[in-house]
């Protein structure tokens, strides 16, 4: 099994994040970007996992992480992005979405750019502005989107200090995620269990398609999407379901798997095989979702501790015209057939497992237990 | 009451003058002061205080970053415990329970280890200090606990016993191992100025092998001692001592031990080392002589290497309900009535005593915080060595340190996420206390809000869960965000609440003539029963869907039935009949005779209770001329209709 380095760091965790590659580098990932929540003081955090010169001379082994550079930050940090190589973009429970610039050559960070009232509930009294959470940011250079529990979405762009496009009451409930879907097209997911698809080419506040979680309105918290067949949407729920959607038909998840026992927090498609699918969940874990079909006689080979996923719906319904080659293996889970092999990856329950990202054969997450694991042989 | 068991410490507070009157309030964890001129006549003395209100913390530690570790990391290893199958006995159950307790011992190292970085790499010497301070206290406690674990968790028996307490004692002075590597590294060790300081205390440790190897560089370096050396190494080498894989019976080894010490004996009295006065010591420190070892205080540093040095080479297999004798009188000897013992002191005392309680006690009084009684009182309830005390107040004394140590944790800013676990295992009290906590935790995002309420749903705890939502759909109808607030209202299945957002859902609607916040209420489902006014709202709407997708039949039976089932507020019956206008103005007849004979009823029925409550007034009389107005157009509109219906359905049936 891989073998996963965890390092108490006096902070509890709310989002982890690596740095991107340059295009074209076959580098692993060295350098990581955290956020914390709940504390007096909340911090952005760097944090190496390469070797970087100093020789561990303080008794850190091999694999340990060790701290770069860190920024006071105002309030929680709900979500963290790296909007390119050096920037960092960060989601304030204040409603304050911040731009930090991370100087290499003296490992310091400084606010590159800062839009102070991106989210804020409006006085019906009058024109006092009180702060609203932003909860959720996605990056495409030059744009930045951002969503809150205001119900509102911007659109920045990093070099100006004015809104692009805001979208008021967007939602009547509180937006927990957004990502893009195609570029002038993002989808966001909302606390009473829907999937909201939005294009920004379209004038007024209306969105461009509603899909639903049916019956219980169960708030989703997460949604990720397939890198490479821009139609196969993941999200994550409040009861630790894991809802795979096709956004070209119907208005329903595709299928719904059984996960885990609390808030999914996260979820993410392995971001060049995505095949594998990592969750984190409010109760303690953090699953690795393997759904690749080509291992025969799957169900002899399961690791420790894995367990089959069971289907509760599966609503997909014409497939006959769509070409077998081109379906994810994520649309064409039959549950008679192809079972997903699910592994945790944490050696013990903890508290909270807030956040995780994938890049290459790396793995980190944050959790409230104030513990970042990372791991740098995912698929050894 | 009992009686104190020592003074309160006296805390200043900066800025208060301890002259002047101060009042004070408990918090959980904190205390607030403020200066305060309770009873006092005489209103000249009113000179303006101090402005401030004081908050002081009981529980300082908690806010070390290093220790935030500690106590993260002695979570994990307290809810495993927890976990350790009562069912697991013997020899199973007690290799976990010191494994435990070996995991715990680590993590203190840990932080002691980089707390010790810390206070090294401090710029300013008063943090220094202060850190030096810390690392001194958590080496204290590891020293205690880890004579905890021999005494009451491995319950060593006679022999293996000593074995343990001299690895203890070796664990704790280290010193030696520094001075180790000095005088190897110096280019002639024997000629090292402390080369019979560091023999010596290798050999008041018990490391004869270690010690032998010196003797024979300076046997190597001083020819003319080279006899002698040879003579006490191969004393070290023959000491009879018990091994951890050795089958041999005690009373064999105290057979060869007495064969053993006689021929040191012989070797004293023939003056072997009388040319030597630092091997004629050494001897007689491997001899057990006490006044030898007493001449060596300075390296022994401590009682109890005293003592472990004592039993080592005077009773090798001592037992250990004769251990408290020679603690004793161990420290009796060593203090020489010089100073008197200090807390640490007592505690141990304590512990060789096998008084459980008064250690926990002790350590109590002496620590600032409950992080270390908490645990070791846990782990050795989990050993079954407490089951008997109980305390006068509260439930048993486990339970009590981590109601206590719990409460700590729920008082600091983000830590109160580990206390839950603790209160989870506490059977009597921690149930309440959690409930009275989680009541009172800041909720400044709906995120933390859900961590919350997750806690309250996991122990089915209904009441938290309420409160919680209402606060949050409180907090949203503030903000002006109704469809958030008629979420929240709908998780704490809160009624009324429902009602009053529905209520302003409407009254918005009335002002505006749209609603708002569609994508909630056209996807209520099930949950649209949870209120009249919810369900009205929900169905009133779905009316002006109906209305709008041109489907008139279903939207004008929905729209009467709104009324004659009472769901309606009547409040709001005009409102419907308006709406019902065009729908009664269609070219095609959409209400029937009998529906428009209901429609009729409900028109009547409202008016004439107008009548009845009347009280006019200007505004009123406006109002009710535009009244006056709807009520005609309504009545000539329903007659209109009326007259068409029964053409229509008497043609019909005609026909």
């Amino acid at each position: 099994m891989e073998s996963i380095c965890a390092k108490f760091v006096s902070q509890k965790i709310s989002k982890t994040r690596w740095r991107p590659l340059p295009p074209g580098s076959l580098q692993t990932p060295e350098t990581f970007a955290t956020g914390s929540w709940d504390n007096e003081d909340n911090y952005v955090s760097l944090w190496s996992i390469g070797d970087y010169g100093n020789l561990d001379s303080d008794g850190g082994f091999e694999g340990d992480h060790q701290l770069l550079c860190d920024i006071r930050h105002d309030g929680d940090v709900m979500d963290l992005q790296f909007f390119d190589q050096e920037r960092i973009v960060a989601a304030s429970s204040t409603g304050c979405v911040t731009v930090f610039l991370h100087h290499t050559n003296n490992q310091t960070l400084s606010v590159n750019q800062q839009w102070k009232t991106a989210h804020h509930h409006t006085n019906p009294s009058g024109p006092v502005y009180r702060g609203a959470p932003c909860t959720g940011i996605v990056c495409d250079n030059p744009e930045i989107v951002t969503v809150g529990e205001d119900g509102r979405i911007n659109l920045f762009r990093v070099d100006h200090k004015e809104t692009v496009r805001t979208i008021d009451n967007a939602d009547s409930s509180t937006l927990h995620a957004v990502t893009f879907l195609r570029t002038p097209e993002i989808v966001t997911v909302n606390s009473i269990g829907q999937l909201k698809i939005w294009d920004f080419r379209l004038q007024g506040n209306e969105p461009a398609q509603i899909l639903s979680l049916n019956g219980d309105r169960v708030p989703l918290h997460c949604v990720d999407r397939h890198p490479n067949q821009q139609h196969v949407v993941a999200t994550g729920g409040q009861d630790g379901m894991l809802s795979i959607w096709d956004v070209r038909q119907g208005t329903m998840p595709v299928s719904l798997l059984k996960a885990h026992e609390a808030e999914m927090w996260e979820v993410h498609f392995h971001p060049s095989k995505p095949d594998h699918l990592f969750t984190c969940s409010e109760d303690g874990s953090l699953w690795h979702w393997d759904a690749s079909i080509d291992m025969p006689e799957k169900s002899s080979l399961f690791h420790q501790g894995g367990r089959t996923s069971t289907f509760l719906s599966h609503s997909i319904s014409n497939q006959a015209n769509v070409h077998q080659s081109v379906i994810s293996s994520w649309l064409s889970t039959d549950p008679a057939k192809d079972q997903i092999e699910i592994t945790s990856l944490l050696p013990t329950r903890t508290l909270s497992v807030n956040s995780l990202d994938i890049l290459g054969p790396c793995l980190v997450c944050g959790t409230d237990a104030e513990a970042i694991y990372v791991t740098r042989q995912l698929f050894s | 009451m009992e009686e104190l068991d020592g003074e309160p410490a006296v805390t200043l507070i900066p800025g208060v003058n301890p002259k002047k009157q101060i009042c004070f309030d408990w918090g959980p964890g904190e205390m607030l002061v403020c200066e305060t001129a309770f009873n006092k006549k005489e209103k000249s003395e009113m000179v303006p205080g101090c402005p401030f209100i004081h908050i002081i913390q009981k529980d300082v530690d908690v806010y070390s970053k290093i220790l935030r570790k500690l106590f993260n990391e002695s979570h994990g290893i307290f809810i495993g415990l927890q976990r350790i199958e009562e069912e697991l006995t013997g020899k199973s159950r007690k290799a976990q329970l010191v494994r435990v307790s070996k995991n715990y011992r680590s993590v203190m190292r840990a932080c002691m280890e980089e707390m010790h970085q810390v206070a090294i790499a401090a710029k300013d010497q008063a943090s220094g200090r202060q850190f030096s301070t810390q690392v001194s206290i958590l080496s204290a406690v590891e020293l205690i606990w880890n004579l905890c674990e021999i005494l009451f968790i491995e319950v060593a028996p006679a022999g293996p016993l000593l074995l343990h307490l001299l690895d203890w004692v070796r664990l704790h002075v280290c010193e030696v191992d520094s001075l180790l590597a000095d005088v190897l590294g110096s280019g002639n060790p024997s000629k090292h100025e402390s080369f019979w300081n560091l023999v010596t205390i290798l050999v008041l440790q018990g490391r004869l092998d270690e010690a032998r190897q010196m003797l024979s560089r300076e046997a190597d370096a001083n020819p003319a001692s080279a006899d002698m050396c040879r003579i006490l190494g191969d004393l070290m080498r023959t000491m009879p001592i018990l091994s951890p894989g050795n089958t041999q019976t005690l009373t064999e080894l105290e057979l060869k031990w007495q064969h053993w010490r006689e021929e040191c004996e012989r070797h004293l009295q023939d003056n072997t080392f009388a040319a030597s006065p630092a091997l004629e010591s050494l001897c007689k420190i491997m001899l057990g002589d006490e006044a030898a070892l007493l001449e060596q205080k300075e390296l022994l540093n401590n009682w109890y290497h005293f003592l472990v040095t004592r039993l080592l080479y005077s009773h090798p297999t001592v037992k250990p309900i004769d251990l408290h004798f020679f603690a004793q009188s161990s420290l009796d000897m060593f203090l020489g009535g010089e100073s008197s013992p200090e807390p640490l002191d007592n505690i141990l005392m304590a512990a060789f005593e096998f008084d459980i309680h008064q250690v926990i006690k002790e350590c109590s009084i002496a620590l600032s915080n409950w992080w270390f009684v908490a645990h070791l009182t846990d782990l050795l309830d989990h050993c079954r060595l407490l089951q008997s005390h109980n305390l006068y107040f509260g439930s048993n004394m486990r339970e009590f340190l981590l109601l206590e140590y719990a409460s700590g944790l729920f008082a600091h800013h983000s830590l109160w996420q580990l206390g839950v676990d603790y209160f989870d295992h506490c059977p009597e009290l921690g149930r309440v206390s959690l409930e009275l906590h989680l009541e009172r935790i800041p909720l400044n995002t709906e995120q933390k809000a859900l961590k919350v309420l997750r806690i309250c749903e996991q122990r089915q705890m209904t009441e938290q869960v309420r409160s919680i939502c209402k606060i949050l759909a409180m907090k949203a109808v503030r903000n002006n965000r109704l469809g958030s607030a008629l979420s929240w209202s709908i998780r704490a299945k809160d009624a009324a609440f429902a009602t009053l957002v529905s209520d302003r859902f409407l009254r918005d609607y009335c002002e505006r003539g749209c609603f708002s916040d569609l994508d909630l209420i056209d996807n209520l489902g099930p949950a649209m029963m949870l209120s009249d006014r919810l369900t009205f709202l929900g169905k009133y709407r779905e009316f002006h869907r109906l209305y709008g997708e041109k489907r008139f039949s279903e939207a004008s039976s929905l729209l009467l039935s709104l009324m004659t089932s009472q769901i309606a507020p009547r409040s709001f019956w005009m409102t419907l009949l308006t709406d019902a206008l065009p729908l009664l103005e269609q070219k095609q007849v959409i209400f029937s005779a009998e529906q428009t004979y209901e429609l009729m009823r409900c028109l009547e029925d409202l008016t004439s209770r107008r009548l009845e409550c009347e009280e006019p007034n200007a505004q009123k009389l406006q109002d009710d001329d535009i009244e006056t107005t709807k009520v005609e157009m309504l009545r000539l509109a329903l007659a209109r209709n009326l007259a068409r219906a029964i053409i229509r359905e008497g043609s019909l049936e005609g026909s």
